[in-house]
């Protein structure tokens, strides 16, 4: 194995990364590597700090998805404390987290990925960006903004701010919901159904566009973890995990998450600041590899029966009809994430006339009455978890998070590869190439601040590296 | 003389505006009569002046040594001016040091949005920190002490005003906390340096927590920008004790015996 090209920076995805692709002895790309370069520490720094903070610091990690690090913060200091939070708090934090989901999708599918989906992959990546499809399709564009908008508000809503808010704590929330704040988000909600029913029209429509694309990009059986009602409904932030293989079969149901260790190992590399989880059970010959399950929004409506809501359920019975029982192909991610939005809305809309949402207790108070305590959530992108340990006062003495990109690091790596396989033809890396690779990461919204608990901008290196390890081409980007 | 009888007055001239100053008062009770803003950070309304922070500091007579409004009594034709230049240059410098010294990372810290170090950055237009941070962002320097069973004390986020020093000795009559060592070794103690929680001395009431400027001091579970101090409690009880408004003066001297339960 040699050869390593460099995709350095890989823009418009949350973080900073490279890619390296290794070659044989016959210049075909043998295997690849996506390493995420930064690092920070969040793990380490959370110790000795009080149970309290948590939430909120570790939301930090991320300005994309901080409500996926206060909920499942929360839900660990919940844990710890003994006690659940009051009915109301509860369905308060199912709203952020549906929010979230909304927003966060709406970036990923507009902001980030729409540019290569409706303009081209091959379209000059000057104009290749959320401007140049503002002037090419401002239509859409305003859709995407007017969605992430909603998500926001309804974020904004239960934690006093948009990005960064406060108001989700260990044992509940800070404030009751007002009927005026609840009347504001019914207002927008119309509006907001009606762009989603479009978006899930729009994205369908571009299966056929890019039907060679769902077949390189990550079409390949894998076990696929998420949350998951008994009954099989979609989840996204309470209950048991289910785990399906590659058919549809289920591996494990109804598993507590705060058992994942029994069933996740986290591999460290020494190229990467990823830990990468894996499922234990799966691991042949030593191998974290072969360990490889995937989670998000693919996972998500597979391992899911259905979603339980009209409009939803149409649209996922129209991609099932079309690529079966279970979507393979990450290129489907995109799919997967325009019919979560329409189904989050759709559950929105119940969680608004549910009178419990306005109840003014939201607010458990307990001192801890655990050492330990596991809090898992369905962030964005996938299962999310975060694990803390606690002394006799309160003050936290270890923390392990789980982090969704992570765990697609296995399957990332196999998607790079495959692409590499396809396009790389020779030792030198063209645009089309990096253009392909990094849509196929970005198929996968992977979030590497989250994922390293990183910081920073994402910029992308490819290297292309010969057997002998040396460095055959390199591109940087960014 | 009976202290509830007016005091003789002596002119002074504070920023350009002359006024009259009840003799013996300091320099910052007339600034705050008169409507001139200094900033101040140990001291308290109801304690006793301490003149530790220096953030008050204030130019007499135009000589080149300031002097605290705190702790410095006005004179008859006393010239003070409160806001120039090189005053406003020292008191960000103190500002900078104090958040050199210690972990005040705003946005993590439970004080966020009602920290009087973050009020004073902010007035003082303290937009920089010129010096090494002695303090690796998040590291603690001091674990957190939180084996109260209300209360959680974080020594990286304490200033060492000492005004819970003050006001448990002062105003509660515990004296749980002191300061020990020097310098930039100085730390808030209970006791003889035992956790907080196997201080027999304390009382619980809270006052410390209450009165503290920073993150340092707070109720046990708040979380990140909710803690909310009331330091305006020590002026009420200093008032109320002094105006003797809890006695049944009805009843004639105010002994303890007569107090209303």
């Amino acid at each position: 194995m040699h050869d390593i090209h460099v995709i350095d920076p890989v823009t418009r995805i949350e973080g900073h990364a490279k890619i390296t692709l290794h070659l044989d002895d016959q210049g075909e790309v043998a295997d690849a590597r996506f390493h995420v370069t930064e690092f920070r520490g969040f793990e380490e720094f959370c110790r000795g700090r009080p149970l309290a903070e948590m939430p909120a610091l570790t939301a930090r990690t991320c300005g994309i998805c901080p409500v996926s690090h206060l909920l499942a913060s929360a839900k660990a200091g919940d844990a710890i404390l003994g006690v659940p939070a009051p009915p109301a708090a509860q369905r308060q934090r199912r709203l952020a987290n549906l929010g979230q989901i909304v927003q966060s999708h709406a970036l990923s599918f507009f902001h980030l990925s729409a540019p290569d989906l409706l303009l081209g992959m091959d379209a000059d990546p000057a104009t290749r960006d959320v401007f140049g499809l503002m002037q090419a399709e401002p239509e859409i564009v305003r859709r995407g903004i007017g969605l992430r908008r909603y998500g926001q508000e309804v974020i904004e809503a239960v934690t006093g701010r948009r990005i960064h808010g406060h108001g989700i704590v260990v044992g509940g929330v800070t404030d009751p919901l007002t009927s005026d704040q609840r009347d504001g988000l019914r207002a927008g909600l119309d509006e907001a159904l009606a762009a989603a029913e479009a978006t899930v029209e729009l994205s369908f429509g571009l299966l056929d566009r890019f039907a060679a694309e769902v077949e390189i990009f990550g079409r390949f059986p894998s076990l696929y973890l998420a949350h998951c009602a008994p009954d099989g409904t979609w989840e996204h932030h309470d209950g048991t995990l289910r785990v399906i293989d590659g058919d549809g079969a289920i591996v494990v149901d109804q598993f507590d998450p705060a058992a994942y260790r029994d069933v996740l190992g986290e591999a460290a590399s020494p190229d990467s600041y990823l830990k990468v989880p894996y499922w234990k059970e799966a691991v042949s010959d030593g191998d974290p590899a072969t360990g490889m399950y995937r989670v998000g929004p693919l996972a998500r409506i597979n391992v899911a029966e259905r979603f339980g809501t009209p409009l939803a359920d149409a649209g996922l019975a129209a991609l099932r009809d079309r690529v079966g029982r279970i979507a393979s192909s990450s290129f489907l991610y995109h799919h997967a994430r325009v019919l979560e939005v329409l189904a989050s809305l759709e559950h929105i809309a119940m969680l608004l006339d549910d009178p419990v949402l306005l109840d003014e207790h939201v607010r458990a108070h307990a001192a801890p009455n655990r050492r330990r305590g596991v809090g898992a959530s369905e962030a964005p992108r996938g299962t999310l978890f975060h694990d803390y340990e606690v002394d006799a006062h309160g003050v936290v003495t270890a923390v392990n998070l789980v982090i969704a990109t992570g765990q697609n690091e296995l399957a990332m790596n196999r998607t790079i590869r495959d692409i590499a396989r396809a396009y790389v033809t020779g030792p030198e890396l063209t645009d089309g190439i990096l253009n392909r690779i990094e849509a196929g990461i970005r198929a996968y919204d992977p979030c590497l601040s989250c994922s390293t608990h990183a910081l920073g901008q994402m910029p992308m290196v490819v290297g292309l590296i010969d057997p002998r390890g040396e460095t055959v081409d390199e591109r940087h980007r960014g | 003389m009976s202290p509830r009888e007016p005091r003789p007055t002596v002119p002074v001239t504070i920023d350009g505006q002359e006024v009259m100053a009840v003799e013996d008062e300091t320099i910052l009770s007339l600034a705050r009569r008169v409507g001139v803003d200094i900033p101040t950070l140990c001291y308290l309304e109801g304690l006793s002046v301490y003149g530790g922070c220096r953030l008050c500091v204030v130019e007499v007579n135009g000589d080149a040594r300031l002097k605290l409004a705190c702790a410095t009594p006005v004179w008859a034709d006393m010239e003070v001016r409160t806001d120039t230049w090189d005053l406003r240059e020292h008191r960000r410098r103190i500002i900078e040091l104090l958040f050199a010294e210690g972990s005040h990372i705003c946005a993590t810290c439970v004080s966020n949005g009602a920290c009087e170090l973050q009020d004073l950055a902010a007035t003082n237009r303290v937009d920089h920190i010129h010096y090494d941070l002695g303090f690796a962002p998040n590291l603690p320097l001091e674990p957190v002490d939180a084996s109260h069973p209300r209360y959680v004390l974080d020594r990286d986020r304490c200033v060492r005003c000492s005004r819970c020093v003050r006001v448990c000795a002062e105003v509660e009559g515990a004296a749980v906390w002191e300061i020990a060592e020097r310098g930039g070794n100085s730390r808030l103690v209970a006791e003889m340096d035992v956790p907080w929680g196997e201080a027999s001395s304390c009382t619980s009431c809270g006052k410390c927590v209450l009165v503290c400027p920073t993150g340092a001091l707070s109720f046990k579970g708040s979380a990140i920008g909710e803690m909310r101090h009331d330091p305006e409690v020590v002026a009420f009880l200093a008032r109320a004790r002094e105006e003797e408004e809890w006695l049944d003066r009805s009843a004639g001297s105010g002994s303890a015996s007569e107090v209303r339960s």
